[in-house]
């Protein structure tokens, strides 16, 4: 009985009129917690009503805490016949139960209805007492907190990354129940919501309670998934990283890189007592700095440190216990799937990256016998991992970051898909068992610069698990790079790179027959290699189009359709210097001399044009040009040291790193069919973005970091019909190529007053709801940049670079140590200062809380006061006019509240704002159907204001939870289906993000910021002011 | 191959003032998005027609959802389905309930009633506003007209304040009302030279000086009402053509003063007596103010224009039997600056 819910009605406003004869309502609320309900007395004739209930309480367990929602149901009175329901709103109570997040929820909601949606709103408080259970066999996992944001949660930092977790529940599906033939279309609806609602809350403890199993306190990197299997039922699966999480102080965040997350390490908390961390490396070789040294720098190049103490080896990693022993030591299962759902990490974390690896498979749906054991599904997916545990091994990896899963379902075929990136991590990060210790390898020892170093191979060269052209690294020179890296991750905040990055995509049609059963599911497996294929020569293509040489962020997605694949590969292409510049591409015809040659040559001439083009636009000059053309002192000793380290080299070696700098094998596209040239000709289509535009599909944009503080955050759904009963590939191709195409220059368009701006996090997503539909669903958020910096702040990069790598190599361990504890009693003193501002900017935030409404009535007040003068006698009017506004009040009665400015964004940061709070997830699922689609405007009328009113419904309960921003925001799902006939449409819509609180930027920056930092966060604040 | 499906939604509500104009003004899609090429958008961003089709629907469908808001502001401001930062809050409401000075024209001083609506399609056609336009305009009468109906205090301040719009504004629409509630016909051809804004300032003194507000603003429709005692009161200035000797005295004070201070001085002299009946049988019969129009001459000019209602004013005061000196200067002020106002070309 640990836990005491208490719910509060306090009023309504703007409800809809129930009784058409009095144009008013008599309504009064219903409040249910499992299965007990509470009402309150009906407030007569209102569309404002004022309840002002008394508080009501639920006694309950903390299990039930987590899976149930708090249901409140607003109804109007009927005398004679059943009373009609207005809408309901539930509420997510998970927020309250640990104690960092929201202590109380109080706010206005929405009223929703899923036949009618938003009909008015309710004011409500909520409050939670928990008591302490210890019972060891408890059922609940209250205090664990879950993130969707992929990258360590600003205002916290990691003590231990414990690894994945996973889990899955089914369920029948409500509305495929025999019982959804005779119920009212909105009691199906709301029997989905309630179950999706209950499975999620489920699903959440279930994993918690693995997290705690395994020593965690957090979920990082959260996603939740529906597969709505339809007659086979409804399966609902979540995976996440299990973390420690520990919270900084609130104000006293150092970090100066706003969106990167705070490790242990980067704490320069020279006065807290050591973490069980720091002590860490001490167990096999000795510190070779004084051990009060803690500044993240040094420290995240352990290889170096590595380096100068004579190579203890392989037996010293992974490291003996943690100081963690006194937990319970963590079952069998954990280290079985080294994933991680992160996509950024602290500097130093990812050693290096091997690739992406995928796998697929397609299953045959059948109907769920018993939900409580669900072990086919769970087999499914057991299999699809392996599979890429097993890749990943294969490019000489023990880990698998940026993982995630996905699934596409049409009719009773399923394919299930996972991808992320194989890589090395540093294993000083790592719980003990947590990854797989028998694939050492030599190059772990060796030092690597992190700028360049996660570039390097970590698969043994003369055993390469696929065709790669391998050079050394063009940044340190000591080590193999591959010509092009594809990732599923971030770029790594250390990356050096040149330019800036842009969103590449690549689209495929297939057509397939139709099928039935397993001849169906067969013809999808057969497909899916060439589509894969086909994707990736259309990245690599439009990768060397725009000569990059990595992908970051690549996505791809599989759709499955009646008589169709589709398949949209995202990503976003950088320059990296420290891989071998691209290539051209090279045109030739499959018969020489042909008489074509004079059409190919033009074709090349193209190409080499959109190249040139590219190159000039994406701002890609060669990098050595770069350091030289920045004429700092620094980049000297990193000459030096190459050369010196070349000298170690054979001269063999030397000449062969030379003929491959040189010979720079170009693609070569053959031209043997009219085929050939449509595909080329497809390559050219892609227009790039307008001046004052960039995009990208991940969390930060390749050379742009001086965000101001302009945000949108948006949500476009287009559906095309294929009208054309006899379409080839080609024909699809274009068609879809064109979607995707005509829906980017729509942004463009749409978003052209905030330029220069960036399109970041565009995240695309294709299905095909019926047999001649295709639907893509975007979300995405454009941020304005300020433009003059952004050649600063390239150039100032190198520097610092240099500066490191100088220090690291010259050695000076007592100079180093007198200038990171110099820096350290800075950051101290600063700390205090930002502790004390953080409090009077906590105030400004406050103040600046006041909304638009207290805005227009301040207008409105001046207005007044002004007014007064313009009455020709003031002596008569001044005691009247506080009557008369009294009467005016009345009239209008909405109560004094006020509606709180909340921002949205796909990415885990706000540009110029720090996140002091974590209030908790926001996981929310609705559906919406109408019976007269033709009066709500059309499918378009219809979507458009349901998405809407999704945006309304999540803004609300963020500031019912007092926080003012929403980050990491994902719109997982949007299944749209419509019949026109019957002038009937369903929608479903799965959303789900992190609830915070953020504070403008205030110009106090810790130490170790640079000067271009500063003038970004002061210029940030004026731009919010 | 068809688009089936278009939406786009930003969590701050996007909009573009030009499309909004386009809209209020009643613009289809098709239209909206002709005016729009021809305006050269497209070459800001590369857009193609498509393009400014897809973003045209949007924005109608937006400010079609929002409309419902509109029609009563205050609901903008703390309704929870669109993010709309305050000044274009302030933007769509200014701009929603502006008029066409053309319309108003037509429909200023008619019963807003369903029988006024029909005819909006011959005012469509005459004015050249799209009949939606019109509607829009029409509605916006008769809701702030519905609303200040029933409520108590100053005209302007309850539409201010009830529907959050400019001062300018407000006044405008107080006016609208205040020819809506007396019927003051407009539509003589006489008065067709003048402009909506010429009729505001009239009723702008006439709710000022006449209406029951002006000495007692706590009643319902103190501003609409014109005061009943002053009605009354204003019969009896009849005395001022009736007797003779008054009449006289007044003819011969206002003569004097205004010798050889204007050219016009013989046709002033021989008018007087139709000009100060007409003066006053407004007075008595105060259903149309603006009969004023017998006091226009072209010769006159506008400075002996002021010339004479001054003196007119100034001498009625000297008379000694004449004792409704505070009625005369209460209507008086009105009709004179009224009058000033109307006495344009």
């Amino acid at each position: 009985m640990p836990g005491k819910l208490k719910a509060k009605i306090v009023a309504g406003r703007h409800l809809p009129v129930m009784d058409r004869a009095s144009d008013l309502t008599d309504a009064f609320v219903e409040v249910k917690f499992g299965n007990t309900t509470f009402k309150t007395d009906v407030c007569p004739k209102s569309l404002n009503p004022q309840w002002n209930s008394e508080w009501f309480k639920f006694e309950v367990d903390d299990e039930d805490l987590q899976d149930e929602p708090l249901q409140i149901t607003v109804l109007d009175h009927d005398t004679y016949s059943a009373n009609d329901a207005i809408g309901k709103v539930y509420i997510d109570i998970d927020p309250l139960l640990y104690s960092e997040a929201a202590s109380v929820i109080s706010g206005w909601f929405p009223i929703y209805d899923t036949i009618h949606g938003i009909r008015g709103e309710i004011n409500v408080i909520v409050k939670v007492e928990l008591f302490n259970d210890l019972n060891r066999f408890r059922q609940s996992s209250c205090g664990v907190k879950f993130f969707c944001t992929t990258c360590i949660p600003q205002c916290y930092r990691a003590t231990l990354v414990h690894g994945f977790v996973e889990e899955l529940v089914v369920n029948e599906d409500p509305e495929y129940q025999w019982i959804d033939r005779i119920r009212t279309p909105r009691a199906s609806n709301e029997a989905r919501q309630r179950l999706i609602s209950l499975m999620s809350g489920e699903l959440q403890r279930k994993i918690g309670l693995k997290v705690l199993e395994m020593g965690g306190n957090a979920v990082v990197g959260y996603l939740q998934c529906f597969d709505l299997e339809g007659e086979s039922g409804l399966v609902v699966r979540a995976i996440g990283t299990a973390c420690t999480l520990d919270k900084l102080s609130s104000g006293s965040a150092p970090n100066t890189n706003t969106h990167m997350p705070v490790f242990v390490e980067d704490l320069p908390s020279s006065s807290g007592p050591p973490t069980p961390f720091r002590a860490l490396p001490t167990s096999s070789s000795p510190p070779p700095f004084s051990p009060s040294k803690p500044c993240s720098r040094q420290s995240s190049s352990s290889d170096t440190d590595l380096s100068l103490t004579p190579k203890t080896g392989k037996n010293t990693w992974p490291r003996p216990s943690f100081p963690f022993s006194s937990l319970p030591s963590p079952t069998l299962h954990i280290g079985e799937f080294p994933f991680f759902t992160l996509t950024s990490f602290p500097p130093g974390f990812l050693l290096h990256v091997g690739g992406v690896v995928s796998a697929r498979s397609v299953k045959l749906l059948d109907r769920i016998h018993n939900p409580d054991e669900p072990e086919t599904r769970d087999a499914w997916w057991e299999e699809i991992r392996q599979e890429i545990k097993s890749h990943a091994r294969a490019l000489g990896c023990h880990a698998v970051v940026g993982y995630s899963e996905s699934t596409s379902i049409c009719e009773e075929v399923c394919i299930l898909s996972a991808s992320g990136t194989a890589a090395i991590l540093n294993p000083r990060y790592m719980r003990e068992g947590c990854l797989d210790i028998g694939c050492t390898d030599h190059r772990f020892e060796e030092p690597s610069p992190p700028n360049c170093g996660f570039c390097h191979i970590p698969y043994d060269e003369l055993n390469m698990p696929f065709p790669a052209q391998l050079t050394y690294c063009y940044h340190c020179r000591r080590q193999k790079v591959p010509d092009v890296l594809f990732t599923t991750i971030d770029l790594p905040s250390e990356a050096a790179v040149a330019g800036k990055g842009c969103l590449i995509q690549a689209r495929l049609c297939r057509l397939k027959k139709k099928a039935q059963g397993e001849a169906n599911a067969t013809a999808i497996s057969n497909l899916l290699p060439f589509m894969e294929y086909e994707l990736h020569t259309q990245l690599m293509n439009k990768l060397k189009l725009r000569s990059m040489n990595a992908l970051f962020g690549l996505h791809i997605q599989i759709s499955v359709g009646e008589n169709m694949l589709l398949g949209l590969a995202s990503a976003t292409g950088v320059y990296l210097t420290a891989l071998p510049a691209p290539g051209g591409i090279q045109i030739a015809g499959k018969t020489p001399g042909d008489l074509s040659s004079e059409h190919i040559s033009s074709i090349q001439k193209r190409i080499n044009d959109t190249i040139a083009v590219n190159k000039e636009l994406y701002q890609i000059n060669p990098p050595e040009l770069a350091e030289e053309g920045v004429g700092s002192p620094i980049p000297e000793p990193r000459h030096r040291s190459r050369l010196f380290r070349s000298h170690s080299e054979s001269s063999d070696e030397l000449s062969e790193l030379d003929l491959s700098h040189g010979k720079k094998d170009a693609f070569v596209l053959e031209i043997d069919d009219t085929d050939a040239v449509e595909d080329i000709h497809s390559l050219l289509i892609d227009a790039p973005p307008p001046t004052g535009f960039y995009s990208c599909n991940t969390e930060n944009m390749p050379g742009i970091s001086n965000w101001t503080s302009g945000v949108q955050m948006f949500t476009s759904v287009r559906v095309l019909r294929l009208s054309n009963a006899n379409l080839t590939n080609q024909g699809l191709n274009k068609i879809f190529t064109d979607l995707c195409e005509n829906l980017l220059k729509s942004f463009y368009f749409k978003l052209r007053s905030m330029i220069p701006c960036c399109l970041c996090h565009l995240n695309f997503t294709v299905a095909v709801p019926e047999e001649e539909l295709i639907q893509v669903t975007v979300t995405a958020v454009a941020m304005t940049y300020d433009k003059e910096q952004t050649q600063e702040k390239t150039a100032e990069k190198p520097i610092n670079k240099g500066s490191l790598e100088a220090e690291e190599q010259l050695q000076f361990p007592l100079e180093l140590c007198a200038d990171s504890s110099s820096s350290n009693i800075q950051t101290a003193s600063k700390i205090s200062g930002i502790i004390n501002s953080a409090s009077v900017d906590y105030g400004s935030f406050a103040d600046r809380c006041s909304t638009w409404l207290e805005l227009l009535r301040l207008k409105a007040h001046t207005i007044r006061r002004g007014s007064v003068k313009t009455i020709s006698s003031l002596e008569r009017c001044s005691p009247l006019q506080e009557g008369r506004s009294r009467s005016l009040r009345s009239s209008r009665s909405f109560g004094g509240s006020s509606v709180t400015v909340v921002k949205m964004t796909p990415l885990s940061f706000l540009p110029g704002t720090r996140i002091i709070k974590y209030l908790g997830i926001i996981n929310m699922f609705f559906i919406r159907e109408t019976t007269s689609l033709r009066e709500e405007g059309g499918v378009s009328g219809f979507l458009h204001s349901f998405i809407a009113e999704v945006f309304a419904m999540v803004r609300a309960h963020v500031a019912a939870l007092g926080g003012n921003a929403v980050v990491s925001y994902s719109m997982k799902e949007c299944v749209f289906m419509e019949n026109p006939n019957k002038n009937q449409a369903q929608c479903l819509i799965n959303v789900s993000g992190d609830a915070v609180i953020c504070i403008s930027e205030t110009d106090q920056e810790s130490s170790a910021s640079t000067a271009n930092t500063g003038q970004t966060g002061g210029s940030e604040t004026d731009g919010a002011t | 191959m068809s688009v089936e499906l278009d939406v786009f939604v930003g969590n701050t509500t996007i909009m573009d003032e030009e499309v909004y104009q386009l809209w209020l003004d009643g613009y289809t899609v098709n239209d909206a998005v002709k005016v729009r090429m021809e305006g050269g958008v497209m070459d800001e961003c590369e857009a193609s027609k498509d393009v400014l089709l897809s973003d045209t629907m949007d924005q109608y469908r937006t400010f079609q959802m929002c409309e419902r808001l509109l029609h009563s502001p205050a609901k903008l401001a703390n309704q929870l389905l669109f993010q709309i930062p305050p000044h274009r809050q302030i933007m769509l409401i200014e701009r929603y309930y502006a008029f066409d000075d053309t319309f108003v024209r037509e429909v200023l001083g008619k019963k807003l009633s369903k029988g006024t609506k029909k005819d909006l399609d011959d005012i469509s056609a005459k004015t050249s506003v799209t009949l939606k336009s019109c509607r829009r305009q029409f509605d916006n009468f008769k809701r702030v007209f519905k609303v200040v109906e029933e409520l108590k205090g100053p005209l302007v301040e309850n539409i201010r304040q009830h529907f959050l719009l400019s001062d300018k504004l407000a006044r405008d629409y107080a006016a609208i009302v205040f020819f809506a509630n007396n019927r003051f016909e407009t539509g003589k051809r006489k008065l067709q030279y003048l402009s909506f804004q010429d009729f505001a300032f009239c009723a702008g003194q006439l709710i000022s000086n006449w209406t029951v507000g002006a000495v007692d603003n706590m009643v319902e429709d103190m501003d609409v009402d014109l005061d009943k005692e002053f009605l009354q009161e204003l019969k009896e200035l009849k005395i001022l053509i009736t007797d003779k000797d008054l009449l006289d005295q007044h003819k011969s004070l206002v003569c004097t003063a205004l010798r050889g201070k204007t050219k016009v001085f013989i046709e002033m002299e021989g008018s007087f007596k139709n000009l100060s009946r007409g003066l006053i049988n407004i007075a008595a019969n105060i259903s149309l103010p603006l009969r004023l129009y017998p006091c226009r001459s072209d010769r006159w000019s506008a400075a002996d224009m002021k010339l004479y209602l001054t003196h007119y004013t100034n001498s009625a005061h000297i008379l000694d039997t004449f004792k409704h000196q505070v009625v005369w200067d209460r209507y008086m002020g009105v009709v004179k600056s009224c009058i000033f106002k109307m006495y344009h070309d």
